[in-house]
């Protein structure tokens, strides 16, 4: 350790600390690839510039921001209206839908447009039709922020406010948007986020978004330094994304956890009841009840289960211990990345936290391209140290291997974990911190009893999105992966490249109950919290750019 | 304290097995790598046979993109052996990345017809497919069709095809401007967007599914595909019903094809196994499973053509060297974006 000198004061300014030492290693280690991709784009061949200009990329942008503006209506629509409905209003189906509306995350976006395509036909290959299977399945991002927010945060001003007399549309109107606009800006850039990285769905369904575009400029214009290049220009939409996150987080409000109550849910005539039922009902039914019907019925139909293939539960094993380790790696950097922003000001760690949550920015395949040089110049760097001392040649160790794909996720999702922490860790009263500085609790002390604990259901919060999000990833897994390894989605995907996705269907079913499991958990821990440790700051709101101290 | 600790000795513990196990994949013997575009399940039967025969086992990684980038990447250390693909185009990138190295195989050179493997001895096909023209059985009188009239305006309105930069697709225009040159080929796409129905998405199969729900009158799609729907898929039978296969020609020419094949990898590891593999899969005993699985034409004389394939009529090819649909490749792809076919 540096700093021997025990806890600074609040407010003093030091550029590098050792403790800042994980939040350094964080955002190199998720610049790398972006490096080596800046590397790529370098030698990108000028002469194709033009072209695309003229004739791709006016339309990709075009496409991709009506996909993302629709998306992210949408998805607010959806995400915020069931949220704020399902916190304020008593109707039947309420305890099943409270279970039921997060689990559409657990459906990937290329299963959901295949599954629409097949049911519904031709009108969903438009963009439209993307649109709304994007939100379907996206808007749960929205949800749980928005739940977390709406559960804890407004009982006092609304409650004040009703006993004036004020309607529920007043309500909605003045303090809950007003309240809820950062959580709802971080759950909508999160859905928009996703839908700039899917590849499968937007060229299934016939959009030709920025991100179709850097693989035909690759692939097909046969030019890997042109796709990089579009992937750097991509990187700027991505920090437009962020900054309109951050503007969103503008004045956020942090009340003292004391307060957090849960309120009493108004009660509906019968008429407004059902039609509130009707409305949370939709999202669910179309992002989760239909598609998972849909596979139930295949795996049935198709006999999927009589001849259930072994290997698939070894690929399901995989995937689970995979997305388990990367989670657990990302939460561990997390922490240790954003615990030394707790007190005074650190400029060098602001920065590698924003660094480090551009990872979510690139597609899959660009990241895992980006990802490759650098591992294998480990690799190689390892062999050349053990020749050096005498030892055998190993050969590659990350490249090609289940590190590296755990490596690989890391970068990706680091975003989710950081992010978690953030708004976490602001819930805690800084004055919590005092007072056992007061008391004479040493740092770790003070982090093991008092923040770890608070922040346990934002951790929570991360790991599912996070573990969720592993679960689904195909395209870094499907280039990264070991020989003879497959992942769920990769199991998925080869049937779904021959167009007979629904022989996968037993896979995406096992996907979803991984990914069940989890978000049960989660919910459960959002509807119990509240009511059992009152002080313990039940909040899970994801706060999801880099750097807010 | 509890309830964090238990996912995370969970996860550590997953972490340290599944490193484990790729450490233990680090050292081979008596095996050989294949890094494949195609569908696992689809050559899987064929890896199988092949391990039953020879005792070597095959490893396999597949992938949708990237993979000579990866070999590339890879380097010195890549553990690949072979690269096994379709389209000639991820063939010709192969060899330009500089990641294979000639077969040199008395076997490759007597079973393979020399149109359909490289001159440097870099690639060889294992199956051959066609491009070909999906018709409304109840809508489209006429038994023969070409490439050029699909651009004829009197089919304005009739034509489903999926996205003009998919590879399939850039393969055939890329043939348009090698056989017409680029001003002739860009006035036929001009034609043919132009007839368009609808705007291109979907695969082939959702192509036939347009046709047979009367969106179109014909389609563009790979022979394989309407076979698939005919003999195994019984979801989606009612579009091969509804359609019927004709093989389409250039005006003065054939019909256009592309092939599946094989590379042998530079850095390969395990040469000798390599050299093995790719042999015996121009062998009898592969040809026929591979013409039973993929439902492609077979490269080797006298492994008879499967049945459905066969009841689309004798196949003419068209004679244009596979190397000159490679090389127009990137042209094709600047043509359909300058004339906004996927828009």
């Amino acid at each position: 350790m540096l700093d021997k000198s025990g806890p600074a004061p609040r407010g003093a300014v030091r550029f590098f600390r050792a403790t800042h030492l994980p939040g350094v290693l964080a955002a190199a280690l998720v610049a790398l690839p972006f490096l080596s991709l800046t590397q790529l784009a370098l030698h990108g061949d000028p002469d194709l510039w033009p072209h695309l200009a003229r004739f791709v990329l006016p339309t990709a942008l075009v496409q991709t921001t009506l996909l993302l503006a629709g998306v992210g209506a949408l998805t607010a629509i959806a995400g915020a209206g069931s949220a704020w409905l399902i916190t304020t209003f008593e109707f039947p189906g309420r305890a099943v839908l409270l279970w039921l509306l997060p689990l559409p995350m657990a459906i990937p976006t290329y299963i959901a447009a295949y599954i629409y395509a097949d049911l519904i036909g031709s009108p969903v290959h438009t963009l439209a039709g993307a649109i709304l299977i994007f939100s379907a399945v996206l808007y749960p991002y929205v949800y749980l922020a928005a739940r977390a927010m709406f559960q804890t945060h407004f009982v006092v001003f609304t409650d004040a406010a009703r006993a004036l007399g004020a309607p529920p549309w007043r309500l909605l109107r003045d303090i809950t948007v007003p309240m809820a606009r950062p959580a709802l800006a971080v759950g909508i850039v999160l859905a928009m986020l996703e839908t700039l990285n899917d590849i499968g769905a937007s060229e299934y369904l016939g959009v030709p978004t920025l991100t179709l575009s850097i693989f035909t400029t690759w692939l097909n214009r046969g030019s890997l330094g042109g796709a990089a290049q579009i992937a750097v220009a991509l990187l700027a939409v991505v920090v437009g994304l962020i900054a309109i996150e951050r503007y969103g987080r503008r004045g956020q409000v942090v009340l003292p956890t004391q307060d957090t109550r849960t309120a009493d849910r108004i009660v509906l005539s019968r008429g407004s009841a059902w039609l509130c039922a009707a409305a949370c009902g939709l999202p669910a039914l179309l992002g989760f009840v239909i598609p998972a019907a849909y596979l139930l019925n295949q795996v049935i139909r198709r006999g999927l289960l009589a001849r259930f293939d072994a290997e698939l539960l070894t690929h399901a094993l995989n995937t689970i211990a995979i997305s388990a380790a990367a989670t657990a790696l990302i939460l561990l950097i997390a922490v240790a990345a954003v615990m030394p922003t707790r007190s005074g000001h650190h400029p060098l760690l602001r920065m590698s936290l924003a660094v480090a949550s551009f990872g979510y920015a690139v597609p899959g395949t660009v990241l895992a391209l980006g990802l490759l040089s650098p591992l294998v110049a480990f690799d190689e760097t390892a062999n050349w140290l053990l020749r050096q001392i005498g030892m055998p040649h190993v050969g590659l160790l990350l490249a090609g291997s289940t590190a590296g794909l755990v490596i690989a996720y890391c970068v990706r999702f680091l975003t989710v974990g950081i992010g978690f922490v953030q708004s976490g860790l602001m819930r805690v009263p800084s004055d919590m911190d005092e007072m056992a500085q007061m008391l004479g609790a040493r740092r770790f002390a003070l982090f093991r009893s008092i923040h770890l604990p608070m922040m346990r259901p934002a951790l929570w919060g991360a790991a599912l999105l996070i573990f969720v999000d592993c679960l689904k990833e195909l395209p870094a897994t499907l280039l990264l992966r070991p020989l003879n390894v497959e992942t769920l989605s990769t199991y998925i995907y080869q049937y779904a490249t021959r167009g007979n996705f629904e022989e996968g269907a037993l896979a995406a079913l096992l996907i979803v109950s991984a990914g069940i499991l989890p978000v049960l958990r989660l919910v459960h821990l959002a509807e119990t919290a509240p009511r059992a440790h009152r002080r313990s700051a039940p909040l899970t709101a994801p706060a999801f750019s880099a750097s807010q101290p | 304290m509890n309830l964090f600790s238990r996912p995370v000795g969970i996860a550590v513990a997953a972490t340290l097995l599944a490193s484990a196990s790729a450490f233990a994949q680090s050292e081979m013997k008596g095996e050989v790598n294949v890094y494949t575009y195609r569908e696992p399940g689809l050559v899987k039967p064929l890896f199988d046979a092949f391990t039953k025969e020879t005792g070597i086992k095959v490893n396999v990684i597949s992938a949708s993109s990237g993979l000579e980038q990866r070999i590339k990447t890879e380097g010195a250390n890549s553990p690949a052996d072979v690269l096994l693909t379709t389209d000639i185009s991820r063939l010709e990138a192969a060899v330009q990345n500089g990641i294979t190295a000639p077969l040199n195989s008395k076997v490759i050179d007597e079973v393979v017809p020399s149109a359909f493997r490289d001159p440097e001895g870099h690639w060889a096909a294992v199956g051959m497919r066609a491009r070909v023209i999906y018709a409304s059985k109840e809508r489209v009188k006429q038994t023969a069709i070409t490439y050029d009239e699909l651009a004829d305006p009197k089919w304005k309105g009739k034509i489903c095809i999926r996205s003009g930069q998919h590879m399939y697709n850039n393969a055939l225009f890329a043939a348009m401007i090698a056989k017409r040159g680029e001003a002739k080929a860009e006035e036929w796409l001009r034609g043919v967007k132009a007839n368009l129905a609808q705007k291109p998405s979907g695969g082939d199969r959702e192509t036939a599914r347009d046709i047979a729900a009367g969106k179109c009158d014909v389609g563009i799609g790979n022979t394989y595909y309407w076979a698939l729907m005919n003999d195994k898929e019984a979801d989606r039978k009612p579009w091969a019903d509804a359609t019927r296969v004709i093989l389409p020609t250039f005006e003065g020419g054939g019909t256009h094809v592309n092939v599946s094949g094989v590379a042998l990898i530079k850095t390969a590891p395990n040469k000798q196994n390599a050299t093995k593999f790719i042999e015996w899969m121009v062998g009898p005993t592969a040809q026929q499973l591979h013409a039973d699985s993929t439902y492609e034409y077979p490269m080797r004389a006298g492994v008879p053509i499967n049945k459905t394939i066969a009841s689309y009529g004798e196949l003419k090819r068209d004679p244009l060297p596979l190397s000159q649909i490679a090389a127009n490749r990137k042209k094709a792809a600047e043509l359909v974006d300058k004339v906004g076919f996927d828009q």
